[in-house]
């Protein structure tokens, strides 16, 4: 399925675009994925980056394109994308599982220790993950962000989260 | 009768933004609105903006709200809330019931920022009551807190319907469906996928058929639809509903432009009917402007930025702005309509804006 046909990107739209990580620095510790796959006029992910690793320059229908040496995977540029289509993967994490750090604007919010579902891109529950971290700052305006830990060969699929109730 | 500078009717994005650039420079200027409340749709928009900084990205359409009200206050202009304009006639003066009383004003300039009113779509079974405009469930789910349904059947996905759907999610709700009868999404991908991610399924080729229900929705009924929207027997789903919302595009409220004699041009990628304007927004007849959804349709961060075109305009056709300082004024906008207007989307609204301004031009 394709982003314009169904509303999920492929494998294929994903691996093509200039705001994905490499395999080797995914390796390497915690970076962020952007699955932005459309020009349209949106820049506050460039803005947000203390580090300058997102680059759309001008004009700002461009793609954001990640710098992957400069990302330290703070997740700051989360909640500041108005697409919600920034996450932050760590596949260091531990030896069998991958954090995943994703915007989540529902209630209620899930807390830390719990067990939820996780879900892919098409809303698929494809494992169990476990809450790391619930992050909801003023400077995030009302786009909580959540942080779980998920099995590796998961932390590229897993995009949202469902409360088990 | 009365009398003021510059008067703008619509206290939307659109207005509220020409109020402030004109009132800066010094301009008189009553903001009319039938509401009462000023803000048009913005208070509905509870999502963050797309654009850059200086077209408020990141920020949430209600705060951007709050903080266009606050400088409209701190900047001296009149607002006159619960007053409809009816009429508008020769030599700039403008028919308004006000609080219940009949008023007459008139003004050296005008504003039209009257915005827009959505499509409907007739199929049969659409009057049974739980068949909704999408502007209506927005208006009752985020400033009311009232949730119409429990199960909701979107039609189209434009950007309405997928952040409509999406604050339905939000709201408690189940989008059963987004129902879209061209062959791709209508909207931005990421919209999309943000439903997707959720589970919500986005039909393509596929349109409403039949509300089925006694004396409320109970079913909807869908079709398929090949490459000529011809309906394909036999792809018929029913789904169990009681909410079917339509987001099915928006056509500009241009009403009063045709009162006054503005020459109008048929630009479907705009929504229809348009006031032949110029790159300041004026219309064919001089003194009378538009800005926002009514001179075409685009989106709350482009309607901000129509509005400071007509206010630094205005400002400079009165004698508050010279014709350097609003060149400068003026430049710094289009650029930032230019950025807008740019990419898969916004190109296609930048090409049909440009062929009105050159047949206003030609004139």
């Amino acid at each position: 399925m394709t982003l314009a046909k169904n509303g999920a990107l492929s494998l294929e739209e994903l691996a093509a675009l200039p705001g994905m990580p490499s395999k080797e620095r995914l390796a390497q510790g915690p970076v962020v994925v952007i699955e932005c796959a459309q020009e349209i006029p949106c820049n506050p992910c460039e803005a947000a980056c203390p580090n300058g690793a997102i680059k759309v320059g001008e004009p700002i229908t461009n793609l954001p394109v990640l710098a992957e040496e400069k990302c330290t995977g703070c997740g700051v540029c989360i909640a500041a994308c108005p697409g919600q289509a920034i996450f932050v993967i760590d596949m260091t994490y531990s030896e069998e599982e991958a954090t995943v750090q994703l915007p989540y604007e529902f209630l209620p919010l899930p807390a830390k220790g719990d067990l939820v579902d996780g879900l892919d891109r098409e809303g698929q529950k494809i494992c169990t993950a476990r809450v790391l971290r619930v992050l909801n700052p003023k400077k995030f305006d009302r786009t909580p962000v959540i942080t779980i830990a998920v099995p590796k060969e998961c932390a590229m699929a897993v995009r949202n989260i469902a409360i088990r109730r | 009768m009365r009398e003021t500078e510059f008067a703008i009717v619509g206290a939307g994005p659109a207005g509220l933004s020409a109020a402030i650039e004109a009132a800066r420079a010094g301009v008189q200027v009553t903001l009319i609105d039938e509401n009462d409340k000023p803000g048009g749709q913005l208070f509905k928009q509870i999502h963050k903006f797309f654009g850059s900084k200086e077209h408020y990205a990141g920020v949430r359409g209600i705060d951007i709200g709050v903080q266009l009200l606050h400088e409209v206050e701190t900047c001296g202009v009149e607002v006159m809330l619960n007053a409809v304009v009816w009429g508008i006639f020769a030599d700039h003066t403008l028919g308004i019931i006000h609080d219940h009383k009949n008023l007459h004003l008139k003004a050296k300039k005008i504003l039209l920022a009257t915005g827009a009113s959505e499509n409907a779509l007739a199929f049969p079974g659409w009057t049974l009551p739980g068949v909704m405009g999408a502007g209506a469930i927005q208006t009752l789910v985020n400033i009311h807190r009232v949730l119409p349904g429990r199960r909701v059947l979107m039609v189209g996905s434009g950007n309405v319907g997928l952040i409509v759907s999406y604050q339905l999610l939000q709201a408690g709700a189940e989008v059963v469906a987004v129902l879209e009868a061209m062959p791709k999404i209508g909207g931005y991908g990421v919209h999309a996928s943000k439903l997707r991610r959720h589970g919500v399924p986005i039909l393509t080729s596929t349109t409403i058929k039949e509300a089925r229900g006694k004396g409320k929705v109970e079913e909807a009924i869908t079709i398929g639809l090949d490459e000529h929207w011809r309906e394909i027997p036999g792809t018929e789903k029913a789904y169990q509903v009681d909410v079917i919302c339509l987001a099915l595009g928006l056509t500009p409220l241009s009403e009063l432009a045709w009162m006054a004699g503005c020459q109008f041009d048929y630009i479907p990628q705009l929504g229809g009917h348009i006031p032949v304007h110029d790159a300041n927004m004026e219309t064919t007849v001089n003194g009378i402007y538009v800005a926002g959804d009514v001179s075409g349709i685009e989106e709350a961060s482009t309607a901000m930025e129509e509005g400071k075109l007509a206010g630094i305009a205005v400002a400079e056709a009165l004698g508050y702005l010279s014709a350097a300082e609003a060149a400068c004024k003026k430049e710094v906008v289009l650029r930032r309509l230019d950025e807008l207007r740019s990419g898969p989307f916004g190109g296609v609204r930048k090409q049909a804006k440009e062929q009105l301004h050159q047949q206003r031009c030609s004139q």
